[in-house]
């Protein structure tokens, strides 16, 4: 399954599971969407990267790192994602 | 022949659990090549062998116990010996330190109990004459004594770390893996506090041109090819190491023994606490890619729990990087027997003076802490010096 095909509900759920593979003691319903996953999770550069390699496997969309800053939250990122698989 | 111990897999451990044999009674086994899986408070350790021989019978199966560092394990009959003589023939290749010791006589599985300490015990262990008198003073099983030394030698230094060390080191039944984690952390550092005399030293570098020259790079390469800025900070490390090869290695027998390799431990926080610093192998030989590519199998492999015996003995010198969490500087405990330590704060952007004009750019606080009683502060001012100038020219890291 692409961004594409996927509801709203599907891709937050994939981006959760890209991050628990990441932080693998997270707690789904204690994510706050609105803080940075950086400072909730405490991920360091390295995690970071890895989330973001993540995300890359789960979608097949690079992510440049001037676009970091956008996707450092769950509503960010899924709002990222989503805009992304857009076509055009 | 020689017995393959429980090894010492770093200055924290006082005790292992034999998780699985990697090898089987007859199988032939290279130097490198992993004997078997030792469970030590900080991870499942591929332990890796120190001669070429053939894997001749284990002492100890695997078991849901703890046995004390210098525990027979197995016996390994090492290429060359005729097996008949073996026994009685003194091992006259030179043996790691941390994973074989001679083979006494009578091998027995069970020395966690106390012996008399006599002279007889003693005329069997490889040990400086310091250090046999000490212990005979103290009164300390030999047993329990792990050389470090030359050829395994026991030194004095591992006679007063056996005596520094609780009286009991086999953990009690259900003590949790992170109190264990906790608990080596404190006896090694306490170690350190205690026998090393500590110098701090700290040094602001101009990151502007390295992470210019990263951002150019990594704009062009997709995300499983970019470099973070921590590698170049151990990329330069290392480099500088070589000018200053004085803060590289260990302290031994009262000494400092420079090593030639670098092999630079990188402190990896652990994900529920704790932390390990595991070796980068000769860092100062890698091209950036190929450090990134370590750095992130060692992160994952110290966070799943997998690391190899190699990587947690032969750091010659650590690294941590805690400006990740937003700290400005980081003055570090050296982890014995190392010489030094080196601290990256976080990258943040401050005024700075270029040509006489003050300008934002992005700034680390680079540190050092170095063992007194092997350098001075003129030494690791040296250093922090160095790898300001290698970061200053970052292309050619």
């Amino acid at each position: 399954m692409t961004a594409e095909t996927m509801t709203a509900v599907d891709l937050r759920a994939a981006v959760l599971d890209v991050l628990s593979e990441v932080a693998p003691e997270l707690e789904r319903d204690k994510i706050d969407p609105r803080v940075d996953l950086r400072n909730q999770l405490d991920l360091d550069s390295m995690d970071f990267l890895n989330f973001v390699l993540g995300l890359h496997k789960a979608f097949g969309v690079d992510i440049p790192e001037t676009d970091y800053r956008k996707i450092g939250t769950l509503d960010g990122c899924t709002a990222y994602l989503a805009a992304k698989a857009k076509p055009g | 022949m020689v017995q393959f111990v429980m090894p010492k897999l770093g200055a924290d451990m006082t005790q292992g659990k034999l998780v699985e044999w990697c090898k089987k009674p007859g199988q032939l086994i290279k130097r490198g090549e992993i004997i078997a899986v030792i469970e030590t408070d900080k991870a499942n350790v591929d332990t890796e062998s120190f001669v070429d021989g053939v894997f001749e019978q284990a002492l100890v199966e695997p078991q849901d116990e703890w046995l004390p560092v210098g525990t027979p394990l197995a016996v390994i009959h090492v290429e060359g010996e005729a097996p008949s003589k073996a026994a009685a023939a003194p091992p006259s290749v030179a043996l790691a330190p941390a994973a074989l010791a001679p083979a006494p006589p009578a091998p027995k599985a069970a020395p966690a109990k106390p012996a008399a300490v006599t002279e007889e015990a003693m005329a069997r262990l490889r040990i400086s004459p310091a250090a046999r008198k000490r212990v005979l003073d103290l009164g300390i099983d030999p047993a329990r004594l792990v050389g470090t030394g030359p050829g395994g030698r026991i030194t004095l230094e591992d006679v007063e770390r056996v005596a520094a060390a609780p009286a009991a080191p086999v953990a009690a039944a259900g003590a949790d893996k992170a109190q264990r984690m906790r608990d080596a952390i404190a006896a090694t550092m306490a170690l350190s506090k205690r026998e090393i005399p500590h110098y701090y030293l700290s040094a602001t570098i101009s990151l502007a041109k390295a992470l210019a020259w990263l951002e150019i790079r990594n704009a062009g390469r997709a995300v499983t090819e970019r470099l973070l800025p921590g590698v170049l900070l151990l990329k330069a490390s290392a480099l500088a190491l070589r000018n200053v090869p004085e803060l590289n290695g260990f302290w031994r027998n009262g000494r400092a023994e420079q090593s030639r390799a670098i092999h630079i431990g990188v402190a990896i926080s652990l994900r529920g606490g704790g932390l390990v610093a595991p070796a980068v192998h000769d860092a100062d030989q890698c091209d950036l890619d190929e450090l990134m590519r370590r750095l992130q199998d060692l992160t994952k492999r110290a966070r799943a729990g997998s690391l190899k015996s190699s990587e947690m003995t032969d750091p010659t010198i650590t690294v941590t990087s805690l400006g990740e969490r937003g700290v400005d500087a980081a003055f570090g405990i050296i982890y014995p027997p190392q010489l030094a330590l080196v601290g990256f704060g976080k990258i943040v952007e401050r005024p700075w003076v270029v040509d006489g004009r003050v300008v934002a750019q992005p700034l680390v606080s680079a540190t050092l802490s170095g063992d007194h009683r092997a350098t001075d502060g003129h030494r690791g001012a040296l250093l922090l010096d160095a790898i300001d100038r290698l970061l200053q020219e970052p292309e050619k890291l």
